[in-house]
């Protein structure tokens, strides 16, 4: 590999913008095509199509075999809420691979003791999350309970993009969620995203359990095709 | 999503710009169950420091060995390991599967 190409795909990567490594496994050539250059390539079905997978793959064009490696962002996990679920859901997420960051303005909670060795911003949603950088590749969850932080974050959660939004409370709990975040004008299909109850039906009762369900929740999001994803949650 | 390459490719642009003969090894296709999926890296220095990893550690080995020679030569290579290779008793794939490896230099 080229250093100029290696600079660069690491430059896009430390941005956290996807791109795709194409290499003639014959002649060993090489080409990274950034996302955003993804339309005007002409191998943008396949480009896309990887991409979507999160999956590197072998492709033939032209008479060329080619090895497309996708670089695809690492993924984050918000956390709103640093209560007990939280205290057993960082670790495990991060464990699994995610970028953690939990938020809660209330310092009782957000204390370093609590959350050993992971970042917490004790702040409102409004002042946390915008330098947080949320998008497309960052999962999000609501756990406070209370509706004074919950719902403002959330409503930045729609606006990002998140892969997966998910927000503690019963069915009941949810509802009224729903008709808070439709007053403060989130659309029907913003709500539709947020997965609640949250976490896959396992039964789970403790914090750890609780934090199990959420993350088997998140991981079926990413990793499963529509379909199958839609029957797992 | 979740592997966290950028330190295996940051590790191969600083050990570069250090001087360092650099190679790098990523899989590019696997038949069967493998280890590790295509896309997978590892990054290997003149020195022989390696960072990654392309199987579960059955056939890492071999491949830093091969690197050596494509960071002298500058080529490129294409490395098969499985257990219907004759090299499996040496450092076949206890799995059962089969892997292609693309050793590149690096620069």
């Amino acid at each position: 590999m080229k250093l100029a190409i290696l600079h660069e795909l690491n430059a896009e990567r430390a941005a956290r913008r996807p791109a795709i490594l194409v290499t003639d496994t014959e002649s060993g050539e090489q080409r990274l095509v950034k996302a955003a250059d993804f339309a005007k390539d002409p191998l943008r079905t396949e480009l896309e199509k990887q991409l979507r997978m999160g999956k590197s793959a072998n492709v033939e064009a032209g008479g060329k075999k080619l090895f497309l490696n996708v670089y695809a962002p690492t993924a984050k996990l918000v956390i709103i809420g640093a209560v007990h679920i939280s205290q057993a859901l960082a670790p495990l997420a991060r464990s699994l691979g995610y970028d953690v960051t939990v938020v809660d303005p209330r310092t009782a909670f957000a204390s370093p003791e609590r959350f050993p060795d992971i970042p917490l911003v004790a702040e409102w949603p409004d002042t946390a999350l915008p330098p947080l950088n949320v998008d497309a590749y960052t999962a999000f969850v609501a756990v406070t309970h209370d509706p004074k932080i919950d719902d403002p974050a959330l409503l930045h959660a729609f606006e990002r993009g998140c892969f997966y939004i998910g927000a503690l409370g019963s069915r009941k709990t949810h509802a009224k969620r729903g008709d808070r975040l439709r007053a403060q004008g989130a659309k029907e299909s913003d709500i539709a995203r947020i997965h609640a109850p949250i976490g896959l039906a396992i039964g789970a009762v403790s914090p750890s359990e609780i934090a199990v369900s959420i993350m088997a929740e998140i991981t079926a999001v990413l990793r499963l095709p529509p379909k199958e994803k839609e029957e797992a949650a | 999503m979740l592997d966290r390459d950028e330190d295996i490719l940051k590790a191969a642009e600083d050990w570069q710009k250090a001087g360092h003969g650099v190679a790098l090894a990523t899989v590019v296709e696997t038949w069967g169950s493998a280890p590790r999926p295509a896309g997978s890296s590892l990054v290997i220095n003149d020195e022989g420091t390696f960072l990654g990893s392309v199987s579960g550690g059955c056939v890492e080995g071999a491949v830093v060995t091969e690197a050596m020679d494509v960071i002298q030569s500058g080529k490129p290579r294409m490395l098969e390991f499985g257990v219907a290779d004759e090299t499996a008793w040496n450092v076949g794939l206890s799995c059962g599967g089969t892997i292609r490896v693309f050793v590149e230099k690096v620069g």
